[in-house]
């Protein structure tokens, strides 16, 4: 609608983050993810939904090039930051990834201490002139993490004796200290308990004001209760993207509709 | 639902106790009990086996680290020292002055004897105890003209009596030695002056002819070992270490890959001789020979190191690479997921995870190598070599064996003297060993998977 305001579009839309065209990808012979066009935006987090197997993670690995580890993998189509291509020739996709941080399904902090857990993404790029410095970092990133007032006294611990919880909010933390603009994850609470899966649910809704999230969840609750956005994938297409409040409610496609109620899935 | 609900789920048929063991079950634990017996039996099999060998080991073998001596009181004059030195026949000479001396000893000991010449005595003494003399006063000269205390080898044979390995009815036929000298050995033992002591000799000595084994040591051949594991672990690991890390890491998986990995499994196959006579043509006749490498010789323990690399590269590099395997594929995503490079995932945190697996298989490797035989029959590293252990010119290129061969060349010897040094050896090797791999399981258990 090109005649809404500007002023009156700002209150509602964030920029665009990432913006997907026609994006395919292939595993050897077989294709995982079917002509997606996507547009996520910044400060905001946008949930995939969609039943298992259907290619959340593989489209979620596109944005930050972790595709690219796997050998027979293969992306077509184009996907851009800020209106620039990652997968251009000129793109190395360790600065991409330094930009665009990951936080896995299985809590997978080193078998280091603490803080060199949080310090490592710092120290490898850079990012500080002093040890000072360097211990601010890390407790900011420990602050986002929610994790700072349980841990700031055994930073020296190792991150591997912490409970499940604790370490996904530690790779969360050791995510944000490398101060990246989007944050992907890939069914961060899987392995979670309930208790914990509130605290990283809460602490998610809270780094929306600095970041763009993607969470991929199987919990459509889960969608429901952190995303602004939720994009639902079925058999490799993305089938309907719109705000969670309309997917969960008056969702457009039939396919969405019945997986939501739970007849596919 | 073809069924109706309403329909009772048929229960079992008949009511059994828990407290009788069903046909099923009673087959079951049978089986169970047989397959216990048979598993216990085998280990007992192996103890039985573990035992005979360190028995036999230990028998056979623990004597050699003993050796008998006689305290000698003598003086040797200054004249008799410049007319031995000017002799041509220099350790003779010195033995004779010692064969006198020894008679006086017996004989101030108050020691009934039916000989009377020094050199009736002879049989007594080691034939090389008069070079041992010469080299004393030669680093001891202010001992010329002075009298002192020397503590003289006896002769393999007599040491042989006091072990028991030789007696009365064996030196029937020896013409160099009889009856009247074991008696007086019995008396010079029971009075003190020839005892048993431990040989030290034969941990740090060097390898002797075949006709003074109480003067053999097994020292030269430990050196050889040592020099060849020094050449092992500096060729295997680095190289091992870099192509693993390469196969495993970065290498693109297709058919050139594939055909290495293959071969590499191969080439742990190959039985060790191959790598011997493969040692021999590249490293001695084309390294030494066409281009000319002096210390690329024939028994150099910088070639047999090579050889043993040659076998043992294989086997570390399978064993890396399974550690690499094993490190788990979520910390290389946690740090590429982070922005490290490859290289970045790999040297900090793939690598210090695998390295005690590595090292464990990189110490089990060099095991191996060191008990391995067959390469170094192809390099002229299992002849006899003798090493003047005081000066080594060159560690890593002068002849020498490796402890394994040296076992093998003494066991091939006549005298039984040699059998006994044979079995020490054997000894000594399995220290090694079994130091080695003390400390590799020492490794694994310090380094325990930490994920
Ligand atoms: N490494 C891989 N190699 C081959 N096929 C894969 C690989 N990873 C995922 N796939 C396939 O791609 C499809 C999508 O998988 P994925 O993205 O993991 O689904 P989701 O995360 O939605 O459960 C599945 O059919 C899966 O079998
Ligand atoms: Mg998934």
């Amino acid at each position: 609608m090109y005649d809404v305001p500007n002023t009156e579009r700002d209150t509602t839309v964030n920029d665009i983050k990432i913006s997907a065209n026609k994006v395919q990808v292939y595993y050897g012979e077989k294709q995982a993810i079917k002509d997606v066009d996507c547009e996520i935006q910044d400060k905001t987090v946008t949930a995939f939904i969609g039943p298992s197997g259907c290619g959340k993670s593989t489209f979620l690995r596109c944005l930050n090039r972790m595709n690219d580890t796997i050998s027979v993998c293969r992306v077509e189509g184009s996907i851009n930051l800020d209106g620039e291509d990652i997968y251009d020739k000129r793109v190395d996709p360790v600065q991409l990834r330094a930009k665009v941080g990951m936080v896995f399904q299985k809590p997978n902090p080193f078998p280091k201490s603490i803080y060199d857990n949080v310090a490592y993404g710092p120290r490898i790029h850079g990012l500080f002139k002093t040890k000072a410095e360097l211990d601010d970092i890390v407790e900011k990133a420990l602050r986002r993490g929610a994790l700072w007032e349980e841990v700031k006294d055994r930073l020296g611990d190792p991150a591997t004796g912490m409970s499940g919880g604790q370490q996904q909010r530690l790779c969360i933390a050791r995510a944000v200290a490398t101060e990246p603009e989007v944050l992907l994850m890939d069914e961060p609470c899987s392995a979670l308990d309930p208790i914990a899966t509130a605290q990283v649910e809460e602490l998610i809704d809270e780094l929306r004001s600095n970041y763009s999230v993607v969470i991929v969840t199987h919990s459509m609750q889960q969608a429901a209760r952190v995303s602004q956005k939720t994009a639902f994938f079925h058999l490799g297409n993305l089938v309907e993207f719109d705000d969670t409040s309309k997917i969960f409610t008056n969702p457009e496609d039939p396919r969405t509709e019945s997986y939501i109620t739970g007849r596919i899935g | 639902m073809t069924m109706e609900h309403t329909d009772a789920v048929p229960g079992p048929s008949t009511k059994s106790s828990l407290y009788a063991l069903s046909p099923h079950v009673k087959k079951r634990n049978a089986k169970e009990a047989r397959f216990k017996a048979i598993g216990i039996g085998a280990i007992l099999i192996g103890l039985v086996f573990l035992v005979i060998l360190v028995t036999q080991i230990v028998g056979n073998g623990a004597s050699a680290f003993q050796q008998t001596r006689i305290d000698v009181e003598l003086t040797v004059s200054q004249e008799e020292f410049d007319s031995a030195e000017k002799s041509s026949l220099k350790t003779s000479k010195y033995r004779g002055i010692l064969e006198n001396a020894l008679l006086v000893t017996i004989q101030e000991n108050g020691i009934e004897t039916p000989f009377t010449k020094g050199k009736d005595i002879r049989p007594l003494i080691s034939s090389g105890a008069g070079n041992t003399l010469r080299q004393h006063l030669l680093t001891h000269p202010d001992q010329i003209g002075e009298p002192f205390k020397f503590n003289v080898l006896t002769n393999g044979t007599v040491d042989g009596y006091l072990k028991g390995r030789v007696s009365r009815e064996s030196i029937a036929n020896d013409k160099s030695i009889n009856e009247a000298h074991l008696e007086l050995v019995d008396t010079l033992k029971d009075s003190g002056v020839l005892r048993k002591g431990f040989n030290m000799g034969f941990i740090t000595g060097n390898d002797t002819s075949d006709l003074r084994p109480e003067q053999s040591g097994f020292g030269q051949s430990m050196l050889g070992s040592l020099a060849m594991m020094i050449v092992v672990l500096l060729v295997c690991l680095p190289i091992s270490v870099g192509a693993s890390i390469y196969l495993e890491e970065f290498a693109p998986k297709n058919k050139i890959t594939d055909f290495i990995e293959v071969n590499i499994s191969n080439l742990a196959a190959v039985p060790s001789i191959v790598f011997g006579i493969l040692a021999l043509a590249a490293f001695i006749q084309f390294g030494g020979g066409t281009l000319g490498f002096s210390a690329l010789r024939n028994s150099a323990p910088l070639v047999g190191g090579l050889a043993l690399s040659l076998m043992t590269l294989p086997t570390i590099i399978i064993a890396t690479r399974a550690s690499l395997k094993a490190v788990p594929g979520t910390i290389r995503e946690a740090a590429l997921g982070l922005g490290a490079s490859r290289m970045q995932a790999v040297f900090h945190h793939i690598l210090p995870l695998a390295m005690p697996g590595i090292l464990t298989g990189t110490i089990i490797g060099l095991a191996a190598a060191l008990g391995e035989t067959a390469p170094l029959l192809m390099i002229g590293m299992v002849a006899f070599v003798q090493m003047d252990l005081d000066s080594v010119s060159g560690f890593f290129s002068d002849p020498n064996v490796g402890m394994p061969a040296q076992i093998y060349i003494w066991a091939t010897r006549a005298d039984g003297a040699w059998y006994e040094r044979a079995w020490g050896g054997i000894i000594i090797l399995l220290v090694f060993l079994l130091t080695m791999n003390i400390i590799a399981i020492i490794l694994r258990r310090r380094f325990e998977r930490r994920w």
